[in-house]
């Protein structure tokens, strides 16, 4: 049985920046492995860390963020290479939301089959959850995923996400293996329908 | 109404509804390499399942291939082990590998084409960004993570949600020294990076009618670049000639079969489109980036931004671009010196765009302290390439001709940027650290303007380097 995301409380920590791409969530040369294991200490390497491997000034090397499990992001995030290993990056690292402006498309599906819910706000609040966040690190942000919003103070703002990836999130459908087997002999007719390629010579 | 060539697609390809409202999608051919595969028969075994059609699948490797020396082991025993893996899981599952010395290997995006393997009307998925570009075949072809790469190898199917249909035209006829690679970066520089978000983006008009088919992969494979998972161009003879005789196309009396079974996918006169944006060729320069997102881009005679020109929501990813790159508002990117000069990757490794380059660079030299590269597409590629001379006129010129393999592109094998080194590249992507340094600098641009920048030492206008259009 797959978790449900219903609600997702935690501190948030805020992440500047517009156009993220994956290569920078995670550099290519940390994909040089069979599996996702130990993904996370690279999530955004080359921005934490200078070419000696020292500490840079990052909001994810900032010591009043530790222990955030959200990350706040602003608009086209996640865009370029189609690698899972950005959103495996950032869920290693314990992270079990990301509220943004906007999501690249393979970036998006990607998180949401991983059970890795990312929801938008509009720019507005957007803006005054980065603010605030900013101001009290501390603070407990509330993604809830069954009202649709976003709590944070004593404020509530609307969130955006595609209906079927909410209902999947929320169904705990969210792995999509399952139901995709489901289809069983289906999966047969159209093999044998649609033409596949063949070797001709 | 009529329907789009997407619509068309989908709805032969949709197998059902699933409970949450996405549509279950067969996959005609499912391309797979090294680097986001291994983990996904991984969870099949963890699953217990098999691959279901292994005759719709078919592997290559190519991130992680050294160019220089691909004597096994490699010295690099984590891309060795990523090989090992791969042959292992084809073996085990009955599926098709063209690993290197097979005469096939290449740049998925490269081999799918060439074979044959990729036709008009096909779904075809990836765990690659650049799957896009087999749409120029007139396929919905698109990249995927691993995990829908696990669904696919145990499905063929896997859950999507259908996108938006964007029409791009482009009018007119391109000037001398301009490419699709220009036409690309033109039109995203236009749209946006994210212009293309919810969109598949149907490419057509005059322009894009008269391209052959490597010009329509260039334009269909930086799709993702401008934000649309999708890019297609509907078929047509040059597709049925680009086609014809490739090992895995249809023959003889099945042959005229296909050519009518194809044509049908096009998207039909009357189709309607969620939005339509047109494009004039002859308004379309040689053009370069100059900073960190392919959407920063400026004609070759043009000047880097001053911030107060470009719109607010703009500035501050252009004053990361400005610091990252070291560059100055209103500086023209011409003269610009370069370290590194690199013709490659998924984009432009094809054999029509080493004969153009060849046909220009024949009799110069690669300036002093300029290291230039070359990485064919593939093997077929580099053996056509030496069989015609061209290797040798890029090997004469002062390039290093290498083995193929993505190299640099992304540097995930030794190729790669050494501290803040600027490569003129016929690759996609400028992101920062792109190169495999985390400092190393990214101008991306056609492939004969990169010969022009390896020629010039800096950032040039191909025209004037090689006087094109004076012949």
């Amino acid at each position: 049985m797959l978790e449900k995301f219903t609600v997702i409380r935690g501190k948030a920590v805020p992440l500047r920046g517009e156009d993220i791409d994956t290569d920078r969530i995670i550099p290519a040369r940390f994909m040089k492995a069979l599996t996702f294991e130990g993904l996370g200490q690279y999530l955004f390497y080359d921005e934490r860390f200078d070419e000696k491997g020292n500490p840079k000034p990052h909001p994810l090397n900032d010591p009043r963020y530790q222990g955030a499990t959200i990350l706040l992001v602003e608009s086209g995030f996640g865009s370029g290479s189609s690698r899972e290993h950005a959103p495996q990056a950032i869920k290693r690292a314990g992270f079990k939301a990301i509220i943004g402006e906007s999501f690249a498309e393979i970036f998006f599906g990607n998180a949401t089959a991983i059970g890795l819910p990312c929801v938008s706000l509009s720019p507005e609040d957007l803006g005054v959850l980065f603010r605030t966040v900013e101001e009290n690190p501390e603070l407990e942000v509330e993604v809830d995923l069954v009202n649709k919003e976003v709590r944070f103070g004593d404020r509530t703002a609307p969130l955006f996400i595609r209906e079927e990836a909410r209902e999947a999130l929320v169904e705990g459908l969210w792995d999509p293996i399952g139901e995709l087997l489901e289809a069983g002999e289906l999966l047969d007719q159209f093999d044998r329908k649609l033409p596949y390629p063949r070797r001709t010579e | 109404m009529g329907k789009t060539l997407y619509d068309k697609v989908w709805e032969a390809h949709e197998v059902r509804k699933l409970r949450n409202g996405q549509s279950q999608l067969f996959i005609d051919l499912h391309l797979l390499h090294e680097v986001t595969s291994p983990q996904a028969f991984g969870m099949l075994k963890d699953l217990g399942l098999r691959v279901r059609y292994p005759h719709r699948t078919f592997a290559t490797v190519d991130h992680i291939v050294p160019t220089h020396d691909r004597t096994e082991p490699f010295q690099d025993p984590l891309a060795q082990s990523m090989l090992e893996a791969l042959r292992a899981n084809t073996r085990e599952h009955g599926i098709t590998f063209f690993d290197l010395g097979s005469g096939n290997q290449g740049i998925v995006h490269v081999i799918g084409p060439q074979l044959g393997l990729t036709q008009p009307g096909m779904t075809i998925a990836c765990g690659d960004s650049h799957t896009s570009t087999h749409g120029a075949f007139g396929a919905v072809a698109f990249g995927i993570g691993t995990s829908q790469v696990r669904d696919v190898l145990a499905t063929q199917t896997l859950a999507a949600q259908k996108l938006k249909v964007r029409r791009i035209n482009v009018e007119g006829r391109l000037a001398p020294g301009v490419y699709a690679k220009d036409v690309i970066l033109h039109i995203i520089r236009h749209l946006g990076v994210k212009g293309g978000l919810g969109y598949a983006y149907e490419y057509g008009g005059s322009t894009v009618e008269a391209m052959d088919m490597e010009s329509r992969m260039t334009l269909c494979n930086m799709s993702i670049e401008g934000g649309a998972r999708i890019g297609y161009v509907n078929p047509d003879e040059t597709t049925f000639r680009y086609l014809e005789g490739r090992p895995y196309v249809p023959k003889g009396s099945e042959w005229e079969e296909a050519k009518r079974r194809w044509l049908a996918w096009r998207s039909d006169p009357d189709a309607s489109y969620d939005d339509v944006v047109t494009f004039r060729a002859e308004e379309i320069p040689p053009t370069v980036t100059w900073g960190i997102t392919p959407g920063q881009a400026i004609p070759i005679d043009g000047r880097i931004p001053l911030l107060e020109e470009l719109p607010e929501e703009e500035r501050p990813v252009a004053e990361e671009a400005l610091a990252y790159m070291g560059f100055k508002p209103g500086q023209p990117i011409k003269g610009v010196p370069i370290q590194v000069a690199f013709i490659g990757s998924c984009t432009n490794a094809r054999l029509s765009d080493l004969r153009e380059v060849a046909r220009y660079l024949k009799g110069h030299k690669v300036k002093k302290g300029v290291r230039a590269l070359v990485v064919p597409g593939s093997e077929w590629v580099a053996r056509k390439a030496e069989e015609e001379g061209i290797a040798e006129v890029f090997r004469e010129a002062g390039f290093e001709w290498r083995m193929p393999g993505c190299s640099m592109c992304l540097a995930m094998n030794p190729d790669r940027l050494e501290g803040d080194e600027l490569c003129a590249s016929s690759s996609n992507r400028n992101y920062k650290g792109r190169m495999g340094s985390p400092r190393g600098r990214t101008v991306l641009m056609s492939p004969l303007m990169v010969a022009a920048a390896a020629v010039a030492g800096e950032i040039a206008d191909a025209r004037e380097v090689f006087g094109v259009g004076a012949r």
